[in-house]
């Protein structure tokens, strides 16, 4: 998948092994279902050298949730597209999900995992204070331009600086979507984050009304113009330092 | 080899932070892809599955269909660990024995929005060796007019530069993507 994984664990009790177990997580994954890869499990289904049928319970569990996504969204949260399937809009925030587990059950209980800008918060920080989240201007990577306080919840950010490519509409493949820039998603759980930024992503500018509509769920939208839309319950999570 | 740095040590009131970086950075990502192609492409871990899916832990006028409770997760002594076993290079490195055809390969060039991304693959006795940036951006793109979208009955504001002080930052950076974008079509056109 090509990025960086980020865990910090405030709990005294975290051991070497425990982050081993976390990274070879990710490491796992990626192998399995990194379309990058010629030999991982995803590349041989669109290759066609293996079948659904006969994929992995974790591959078969993945294209389960896809399957479900597909429906929640109402087809805007697909992971078929031109030929192929590519489930990542889905499997980074199901991986980070799943260390977050890991570590619960070990009885951590503070602690964030961050994978490509996606993150799981849980308990408190080293100051004991919220976990502080910064969402990056995408227009100037160095900068941030909203300080966000939370705790025991999910955020992921949905974003393509790709003209017209990678993230697209499901519903319209020809349509370029290129009003929108980033989409910042606050949930109780960071698959539920993850997916849903990657659905509402794909609906353009109306993507932010699907955060707002979903129950439990906050938004911060970018658009091309460096204006941001954000939704009603948002701004509870806003820090103004 | 994916890389691994200690952040901080662990004391009173204080955490452990491991950060992994795997395939962003070129070098990184070089001694990754090679690692790769020296390791048995057919060796897989020996993991036991996770059990599937999710609950939507929300109030109940949630519009989404409803998504069964996770089971618990297997124990996770199956995972082998990594060694420090280095990888022994085989005696028939020069002979072209890869995927890929000796040369050297450009990728396309990628809109990585403020600018092009271009990479350029080097492949030796049939591996990937080099991987160098063409055109990298480095101008910001001028500001635009901005336009009223106006999403109804949804607050906007203009972006502000906040404080730096944070403990996480999401959001994608923008080229990485059009990095791996170019440097995979780089690949395919050397594929034997």
């Amino acid at each position: 998948m090509g990025m960086p994984v980020t865990l910090d664990v405030i709990d005294a009790s975290a051991t070497m092994a425990l982050f081993e177990t976390a990274f070879d997580h990710f490491k796992y994954i990626d192998e399995k279902f990194s379309t990058y890869k010629e030999n991982s499990e995803i590349s041989r289904i669109n290759n066609l050298e293996l079948g659904l049928e006969d994929a992995s319970e974790d591959m078969k569990t993945v294209f389960d949730l896809a399957e479900q996504t597909r429906l929640a969204t109402g087809g805007f949260f697909n992971i078929w597209h031109k030929g192929f399937y590519d489930p990542s809009g889905l499997v980074k925030g199901w991986a980070i999900h799943n260390v977050s587990e890991i570590l619960c059950q070990k009885g951590i209980e503070n602690f964030y995992v961050d994978a490509g800008g996606d993150v799981q918060v849980v308990g408190k920080n080293s100051e004991a204070q919220n976990w502080r989240v910064g969402i990056r201007n995408p227009f100037d990577a160095g900068q941030i331009v909203k300080v966000l306080s939370v705790s025991n919840c999910g955020v992921a950010t949905s974003g393509t600086y790709i003209r017209g490519q990678h993230i697209y509409n499901p519903k319209n493949e020809n349509q370029a979507l290129t009003d929108i820039i980033s989409l910042t998603v606050i949930g109780p759980d960071v698959f539920e984050a993850d997916r849903f930024a990657t659905a509402a992503f794909a609906m353009g500018i109306d993507g932010i009304n699907f955060i707002e509509k979903l129950q439990g769920f906050e938004g911060y939208m970018i658009d091309k113009d460096k204006y941001a839309t954000f939704t009603t319950g948002f701004e509870r999570y806003v820090v103004h330092d | 080899m994916p890389r691994r740095q200690l952040q901080k040590t662990s004391s009173l009131g204080q955490g452990i932070r491991r950060f992994f970086l795997s395939g962003f950075v070129v070098f990184t990502f070089v001694a990754y892809v090679i690692h790769e192609r020296l390791t048995n492409p057919d060796a897989s871990l020996t993991s036991t599955p996770l059990t599937p899916t999710l609950t939507v832990s929300q109030d109940s006028s949630t519009p989404l269909a409803a998504v069964p409770l996770s089971a618990t997760l297997p124990p996770l002594a199956s995972f082998p660990l990594s060694t420090d076993t280095p990888q022994t290079l085989p005696s028939s490195t020069l002979v072209n024995q890869g995927l890929y055809k000796n040369g050297v390969f450009k990728g396309p060039e990628v809109d990585a929005y403020y600018g092009l991304v271009q990479v350029q693959a080097t492949i030796q006795g049939g591996k990937l060796t080099d991987v160098q940036f063409l055109e990298y951006p480095t101008d910001r793109r001028t500001s635009q007019e901005i336009n009223n979208i106006a999403v109804p009955y949804l607050q906007q504001e203009a972006l502000q530069a906040q404080s730096a002080r944070v403990d996480i930052v999401s959001g994608a950076t923008l080229t990485s993507e059009a990095f791996m974008m170019s440097l995979q079509n780089a690949l395919d056109s050397a594929k034997n």
